[in-house]
């Protein structure tokens, strides 16, 4: 890569401050660092891998609000966690936390517990047992 | 409060950046490519046996902590690294140690970390950084893609150093002990770079080394008829991401390489370096026209040319030209 191809296709970082290191050559054949601001293939690849994520938390909060899920549900997609890696977080048993997915299982958890999904997504108790009404506001960008 | 008088480069890549800055605080000033080089850290595999986030793993890099690991051996200098399983102990521990003015290097996840913007923090546990200083309840951070020191939370540095999933770092601190007073550069090039051709040429696996590179060209032409279209096209988007996401300075690390090889020529009177680093480079320009035929596809912006055939034959081309390089590389060491 030439310093003068050295990409700066803003996407990912939005902020004005932040730059990452290529590697490029300058005229006299020398390797010198260049700061970029993103490159558009990986704009788009990037894009496309919180699209999935996007689409997983849009599919699972529709069913949080249908009453088959329970609003964790909706803070481990968020957090993009399955219910193995929730599990190892909380130090339950999957299956325990597979149960606290379901309105049921959720229902009655005392606080204790709560607190400690609560912990790991840096919620109030409060905001754990709700989501948002907004599909705007269900994602972090 | 207690702060060490590291000095903070920004690099492109987590794990060579964090070592080429630790070496520099004790005196063995190297650059990110040299630390890159010494500790061996090019390689390539396709493993579709294991899944990040449902999708294959490719991997430009050799395993994790490999490169600290070789770097610092080979140069002859003394690494402690301790896990820990207490994440209060685990802090306590690292504070003895800023206490005593040492930097130390961490291994952490990089979903909590509070300074990541958004759009990068997903669950990956293979990000290293360096703390730097504590200042009240904040912690120094020299995060090597990071332009400058960035200051974390406690809470959010713990809970990164404890982060779960595959490869979870459990905590994992390392500092440098003991530096030899002289370094012999040459011999640690040289034996960093007889391990990369080795295992890129003689990997007996055939998801490793040249052979993997045939082996990903053979499968992503069969992506569209075996796993159909939008499948196939994730696949292509984790393809882009594990080459060009932030920290491999561009092409999987190919031009951090070809700038390893340039700086090497002249401190091995070795002048063909510098060709063999002008053809990397020119590889590297390759696997970036990958990436960008691969963005086409994945953006349906594909023309008649742009199709998964061309992939894999870039992908082949690649694979020739690299192998070229290190029998080449292997002859002149």
């Amino acid at each position: 890569m030439r310093i003068d191809d050295v990409p700066q296709d803003k996407g990912m970082i939005d902020n004005d401050n932040l730059r990452e290191i290529c590697y490029a050559v300058n005229p006299e054949g020398r390797y010198v660092l260049a700061a970029s601001a993103g490159w558009e293939p990986k704009n788009i690849a990037n894009s496309q891998a919180w699209e999935l994520v996007r689409e997983t938390v849009l599919d699972i909060w529709s069913k949080v609000r249908a009453g088959k899920l329970s609003p964790l549900a909706y803070h481990m997609a968020r957090n993009q966690m399955n219910v193995g890696l929730l599990a190892k977080y909380v130090r339950y048993s999957r299956l325990r936390v597979w149960c606290h997915l379901k309105p049921a299982g959720f229902r009655r958890l005392p606080p204790d517990i709560l607190s400690r999904y609560a912990t790991v997504f840096d919620l109030e108790i409060d905001a754990l047992q709700q989501v948002p009404d907004n599909a705007q506001e269900l994602m972090p960008i | 409060m207690s702060v060490t008088d590291f000095q903070h480069r920004q690099s492109s890549h987590c794990e060579s950046g964090v070592s080429a800055n630790l070496l520099s605080h004790y005196g063995i000033h190297i650059t990110e490519a040299m630390a890159f080089g010494i500790g061996a850290g090019l390689f390539f595999a396709y493993m579709p046996f294991i899944k990040v986030n449902k999708l294959p793993l490719t991997t430009y890099r050799c395993e994790v902590g490999g490169i600290l690991k070789r770097v610092t051996q080979t140069l002859g200098c003394r690494l402690h690294r301790q896990e820990f399983k207490d994440p209060l102990k685990a802090m306590t521990a690292l504070d003895a140690l800023l206490g005593q003015k040492i930097p130390v290097g961490c291994r952490t996840g990089a979903f909590w970390l509070p300074y990541f913007p958004p759009a990068f923090r997903f669950h990956f546990n293979m990000h290293n950084l360096v703390v730097c200083g504590k200042e009240g309840d904040e912690y120094l951070i020299s995060d090597p893609v990071f332009p400058n020191v960035v200051r974390c939370s406690a809470e959010a540095l713990m809970k990164s150093r404890f982060a779960q999933g595959p490869l979870a770092p459990n905590g994992v601190m390392y500092h440098i002990t003991y530096v030899p007073a002289e370094v012999d550069l040459e011999a640690g090039i040289k034996k960093g770079l007889k391990t990369v051709c080795r295992r890129m040429l003689n990997t007996p696996l055939p998801f490793a080394g040249i052979r993997g590179i045939g082996f990903l060209a053979n499968r992503l032409e069969k992506w569209p008829t075996r796993l159909g279209n939008p499948t196939a096209i994730l696949h292509v988007g984790q393809l882009i991401r594990m080459q060009e996401e932030i920290g491999t300075g561009g092409a999987g690390f190919r031009f951090m390489f070809a700038a390893f090889l340039q700086e090497a020529a002249p401190l091995l009177g070795a002048p063909d370096l510098l060709e063999l680093s002008r053809q990397m480079t020119e590889t590297g320009d390759l696997w970036r026209k990958l990436a960008v035929v691969g963005a086409r596809i994945c953006k349906g912006r594909a023309s008649e040319a742009d199709t998964y055939a061309t992939m894999a034959g870039l992908l082949r081309e690649c694979a020739r030209r690299e192998a070229l390089i290190y029998r080449k590389l292997m002859e002149s060491l």
